[in-house]
């Protein structure tokens, strides 16, 4: 047996991923330990969202391993990756925007129902109850997140701050293990983003493990456990949002070098 | 199923009922009756369509080519092999659907204009093999003495018993369509539409809906098929050729094609002016066609279905 931890739940090794000639991801690797908040921050164009993207499944890593619970999941199909318990928000807000409120909290449900097309098509028994159940806890998923007084529009007629929520509320009502949150907070507004910050820590009292890439850095210090700081593909810095806050490479990375003028 | 769907069907069903009363003893318009049968038959292809465009957000140039598999399939069991029309009917439904499968799944990795093309030369090919297997189909000429239907000792060779025929299978149809699109599947499909990405995110598997509902698609083309061989006794590959499947999807986008019921419309209205009101255009009819397209994609893109709450909304100034 190695002496894995056991607490390890995510685990990215030497993850490497290219676009034509751009390296979008150059050997990444970082873990995450159940129940923590995990922040991935950096510069625009770092590489996150691709990440996140090859997490779940979006496009395969060209090398690397990712693994989940203990579960190799690199490679694999998003669906079967959600099936596994990883769900997911998007940075430029991926909702069903021509669905209603609750519709898009349902279809969060895909993975927990059953009913095929010939149960549906006849409307059998034990199809309606099912809907029913559906219906039911996508309701509560929206109550979670506050949006229960919306459940009826139009998802694309909502502002941008509850088209966000909406799209935590779909990733939760897949029961997942981990979420991750790709900017939760950006276009968001100070008060907005407060209210945030109370969800993702409500989040993880479900016992739901919420990795977050975010540019909000008061938010990001304020409720991550660790931090993983990349730049241009890679992983330069990695801890506590103490430590990692006064690490030179990462001040670098963010302020450019220090310049001396008086040469000048 | 809601009240708006619940409205309409009753409504749908009093204007079924009544059209044969209105129209039967006009001479002028009594052959309408025959039109609406073929109202009927490409109402059943274009539901399937719908569920294809408009609702799973893919598209297929080639459904003219499942209508004539069904329609193949059951005119060649029947006069060669003296089958049951209902077997062959049934038979027509596996041999389409099959084909339907194989077809769909490389094709629908595709996307857009390259999955348009995709279904094009298929339908493409299906037409050539009418046209070339002489000994089967009949070639170019084709092949008629193809039975009609009966039902329990009764012929249905009357366009009255017909029409009820038909449009019992598209009420069916429609009632199955509708309970899929407000069901898990229905959302499946609509939410692969609006974000494939996403959606695979919630765990749909987006390549397997595409395909269900494109080989459900083929199974409702299939059927109208069916009725079309027995309803006019006569087969040949013209009637199933490239502008039809253009026709078809023609039929959803000007009815809308978001909305199974602008499929119903838009089936409705060219049917009719195909068939009896543009004929004063003789050959430039196609000219008027193309006007009309243009005119709804223009000023009314979500099709006729939008035209009283697009009003409304004018209506209130927003």
């Amino acid at each position: 047996m190695s002496s894995e931890n056991f607490n390890t739940f995510l685990r990215v090794e030497d993850l490497r991923k290219s676009f034509g000639g751009v390296r979008a991801l150059k050997g990444l690797s970082f873990t995450v330990n159940s129940g923590m908040i995990k922040a991935i921050i950096g510069p625009n164009g770092a590489g996150k969202t691709t990440l996140f993207n090859v997490i779940t499944g979006v496009f395969p890593p060209n090398t690397g391993s990712i693994a989940f619970e203990g579960v190799s999941i690199d490679g694999r199909k998003s669906g079967e990756i959600a099936r596994l318990g990883v769900s997911r928000t998007f940075q430029n807000v991926e909702i069903f925007s021509r669905m209603t409120v609750l519709e898009n909290v349902m279809v969060g449900r895909h993975i927990q129902s059953r009913a095929g097309i010939i149960s549906t098509g006849f409307r059998l028994l034990r199809m309606r109850r099912e809907e029913r159940q559906i219906q039911e806890s996508a309701m509560e998923f929206l109550q979670f997140v506050g949006l229960e007084h919306r459940a009826g529009e139009l998802a694309g007629n909502l502002p941008l701050g509850e088209q966000k929520l909406l799209e935590i509320a779909r990733a939760l009502a897949t029961e997942p293990k981990i979420l991750l949150l790709d900017e939760p907070a950006g276009g968001l507004n100070t008060r907005e983003t407060e209210g945030l910050a109370v969800l993702i820590h409500r989040i993880l009292d479900k016992g739901i493990t919420v990795v977050l890439v975010e540019h909000d850095m008061n938010l990001v210090m304020d409720i991550s456990d660790e931090i993983v700081v990349m730049n241009f593909g890679e992983k330069i810095a990695e801890g506590k949002p103490k430590q990692v806050k006064n690490d030179p490479l990462v001040i670098k990375a963010y302020l450019g070098e220090e310049v001396d003028y008086s040469n000048l | 199923m809601d009240r708006q769907n619940r409205n309409r069907l009753v409504g749908l069903i009093f204007f079924l009922v009544l059209f044969p009363v209105l129209v039967m003893n006009v001479g002028a318009i009594g052959h309408y009756l025959d039109v609406m049968i073929f109202v009927g038959i490409y109402s059943l292809i274009n539901m399937g369509l719908s569920l294809l465009m408009g609702y799973a957000g893919q598209i297929s140039l080639g459904h003219a080519a499942f209508f004539g598999l069904g329609a193949y399939t059951s005119g060649i069991l029947c006069t060669k092999l003296s089958l049951s029309p209902w077997l062959a009917m049934f038979a027509g439904v596996a041999i389409t659907a099959l084909i339907a499968y194989i077809v769909g799944v490389p094709s629908l990795k595709l996307k857009g204009h390259y999955l348009a093309m995709a279904t094009l030369g298929f339908g493409v090919i299906v037409y050539i093999f009418f046209n070339e297997e002489v000994a089967l189909t009949g070639g170019p000429s084709g092949f008629s003495d193809i039975p009609g239907l009966t039902i329990m000792g009764l012929n249905l060779n009357n366009d009255l018993y017909y029409y009820i025929l038909v449009w019992s299978l598209v009420l069916l149809t429609l009632i199955f369509s509708l309970n899929v699109i407000n069901s898990r599947i229905g959302r499946a499909l609509r939410s692969l539409h609006d974000s494939e990405v996403a959606a695979a995110a919630m765990g749909v598997e987006t390549s397997r809906f595409k395909v269900i509902i494109f080989v459900l698609s083929a199974a409702y083309a299939s059927i109208a098929g069916s009725l079309y061989t027995h309803y006019v006794g006569f087969l040949s590959p013209s009637s199933f050729d490239l502008f039809l499947s253009i026709k078809l999807v023609m039929m959803v986008v000007v009815g809308g094609m978001h909305n199974i019921w602008g499929a119903l419309l838009g089936t409705w209205l060219l049917t009719f002016l195909g068939n009896e009101w543009l004929h004063v255009f003789h050959d430039f009819d196609i000219l008027v066609y193309g006007a009309i397209l243009l005119a709804i994609v223009m000023f009314l893109p979500e099709g006729l279905i939008d035209l009283t709450p697009r009003m409304r909304r004018l209506w209130k100034g927003r």
